[in-house]
């Protein structure tokens, strides 16, 4: 228990705490607040809103070519969370077995804190029409015609594993960390595989770090935005792209606001199901501590 | 076994890959032993490849920032690109100002409050509490276009003219949950009798606050200030929307030219961000692995 409750004297807790909650409650929780009450409200004329009570944006999102939109968005996420989760595994294996897990942490976080626009311009350079691979391929009289490589799909995925990548290693690092790896000698002493000491062993030991990198890269990827606008074509546009058109050009807040809201939701269920899962591992953990105490 | 739950089907296809007969064990033994160096295993062959991967397109950029000619067919060195960035490029260097200035501001403010916050939170029990504690960990999860558009609405409901005072407001929000988290982080690892002990001997609450608790988290919030002014720095998305007429930051403007005609000066520019992130990245590597873990 923590020893706050022994403090004697007064409480200072709202006096430390209050000035950041505030902030949250104005800044953050009734902007959400408006965005809630807007997405029921009717478009005005140029912008903005009319104080009349309006199901129209959510009429307007289930528009098939919305669905589509959504059905696309869903997939280039699905697949990019999917491709980095299943590189990040072995890394995180890697950089927590490894000795110079510093220098690799190093190695992983200074493209990661690179500004985005530099390393999706670099990218550009490098997949152009213009770009690094097709001069190179066209000067070695590999190619006569340049390769589309840049405003594609493929793109898209390529450009968004390799922002978020990162944020699938890191948690899984920091899980794969505190595994006690003697855990997997003892399985493989019982006789089990190398396959099924890491299925059965490792991978649901570190559950709760996997579900937090699936979290950290599914949500900004589902709310991508700069990467579609510049290396993806005109059919690669996701939900950000659509949301931040019918603010700055449409101009129609009430339906930006209905899909800010679905994203919110899901991104706050998301959220739940992680904190769920770190609670029931730590439960579970102490259940067999207590256990091994017990037997002891 | 019934195969009803998908947990069933996943044991099911593990016990089918394990098929393989179990290596004996003074053989396994054998093995480690002689294996107790960097090797080339499917893991870290693909931790090889990943960095790789990540440093790749960085690795490019900076050889053509040193090109002579504008594309990417090499036409021989030269430091051109720079001059025209560090003498000729006064817009530049104008929003970077800007960005500076709110970085410093932003990441200022997040750290005060973020840290009293995490101090009242750490160490007592009030109203509210939960509620300040969850309402700190949703900004950081939600994508950036979503913040953006709902403080764009919320600085247009108010009629609060967009500009630099936004943008702070903005990135002041966005810096505050890691760093609450961070300095939460460190917190849990005090050794609380220290407070105690000098509250005993008679400090006031001001006394131990400036001359226990600061002292000792403070290497965390020399790390929670300098992670925020990084963020504050890099983001483009959020600043997109708050921003106004007179206000562009070093990314915004990056934006502009890497959508309207690419110039080699934002090659040249890459090198200059890379090198900083590294001093900066340098300057917190005993803190990159509780800053993964708040991640």
């Amino acid at each position: 228990m923590k020893a706050g409750k022994t403090l004697a004297g007064r409480n200072y807790g709202p006096a430390y705490s209050y000035p950041m909650g505030l902030w949250f409650t104005v800044f953050f929780l009734l902007p959400i607040l408006i965005i809630v009450v807007y997405s029921f409200l009717k478009k005005g004329l140029h912008g903005g809103v009319e104080w009349d009570f309006s199901l129209n944006a959510y009429v307007q999102m289930f528009q098939s070519s919305y669905a589509k939109l959504f059905v696309r968005t869903l997939w280039v996420t699905l697949l990019s969370t999917i491709i980095s989760i299943v590189l990040a595994l072995p890394c995180g294996y890697a950089m927590a077995r490894s000795k110079y897990q510093t220098l690799l942490l190093f190695l992983i976080i200074i493209p990661f804190w690179t500004n985005s626009l530099i390393r999706i311009n670099a990218w550009i350079a490098i997949l152009g029409n213009e770009g690094f691979i097709n001069v190179t391929l066209r000067n070695l009289g590999l190619i006569t015609d340049g390769l589309p490589l840049l405003y594609t799909q493929s793109a898209v995925v390529l450009v968004l594993v390799y922002m978020y990548l990162p944020y699938a290693i890191l948690p899984i690092f920091t899980a794969m960390d505190k595994f006690d790896f003697s855990l997997l000698e003892a399985a493989r002493d019982l006789g089990a595989t190398k396959p099924q000491s890491m299925f059965k062993v490792l991978l649901p030991n570190i559950r709760s770090g996997i579900v937090t990198a699936v979290i950290f890269t599914f949500i900004p990827i589902f709310g991508a935005y700069t990467v579609p606008l510049l290396v993806g074509g005109k059919d690669s546009y996701m939900i950000g792209n659509v949301i931040v058109d019918q603010v700055t050009k449409v101009r129609n807040w009430p339906l930006a606001s209905a899909f800010s809201l679905v994203i919110t939701v899901f991104s706050t269920a998301g959220v739940l199901w992680m904190i769920g899962t770190s609670a029931r591992e730590s439960a579970r953990k102490k259940t067999s501590a207590g256990v091994q105490e017990a037997v002891q | 076994m019934s195969m009803n739950r998908p947990t069933d089907l996943y044991h099911h296809l593990v016990s089918r890959l394990a098929k393989k007969r179990p290596v004996s064990e003074p053989a396994r033994h054998a093995r480690r032993a002689l294996q107790n160096r960097p090797r080339l295993s499917l893991s870290n062959t693909v931790m090889a490849l990943s960095v790789v991967f990540l440093f790749l397109p960085l690795v490019v950029i900076v050889v053509f920032s040193f090109n002579r000619a504008k594309g990417m067919v090499w036409t021989g060195f030269s430091t051109g690109w720079y001059e025209k960035l560090f003498l000729d490029s006064d817009k530049l260097w104008s929003s970077f100002s800007n960005s500076l200035i709110i970085a410093l501001a932003s990441a200022g403010t997040a750290t005060v409050l973020g840290t009293l916050a995490a101090i009242g939170v750490n160490w007592y029990r009030f109203k509210f509490r939960t509620y300040i504690q969850t309402i700190s960990f949703l900004p950081m999860i939600l994508p950036e276009v979503i913040l953006g558009i709902s403080m764009l609405i919320f600085f247009s409901a108010v009629n609060l003219p967009l500009g630099m005072m936004t943008i702070y407001i903005a990135h002041t929000s966005f810096c505050l949950p890691f760093v609450f988290l961070m300095v939460l982080a460190r917190l849990d690892e005090f050794d609380f009798s220290i407070i105690e002990a000098s509250r005993d001997l008679g400090a006031t609450e001001r006394q131990t606050l400036f001359k226990v608790i600061i002292p000792a988290v403070l290497p965390g919030i020399l790390s929670a200030f300098l992670m925020s002014v990084t963020l504050s720095l890099e983001d483009f998305v959020i600043t997109f929307f708050v921003s106004g007429p007179g206000s562009t930051t070093l990314p915004l403007y990056v934006f502009s030219m890497v959508r309207y005609g690419i110039s080699p000066v934002i090659n040249a520019l890459s090198l200059v961000l890379i090198l900083g992130t590294m001093i900066i990245a340098f300057a917190l590597r005993n803190f990159l692995k509780s800053i993964a873990a708040s991640k």
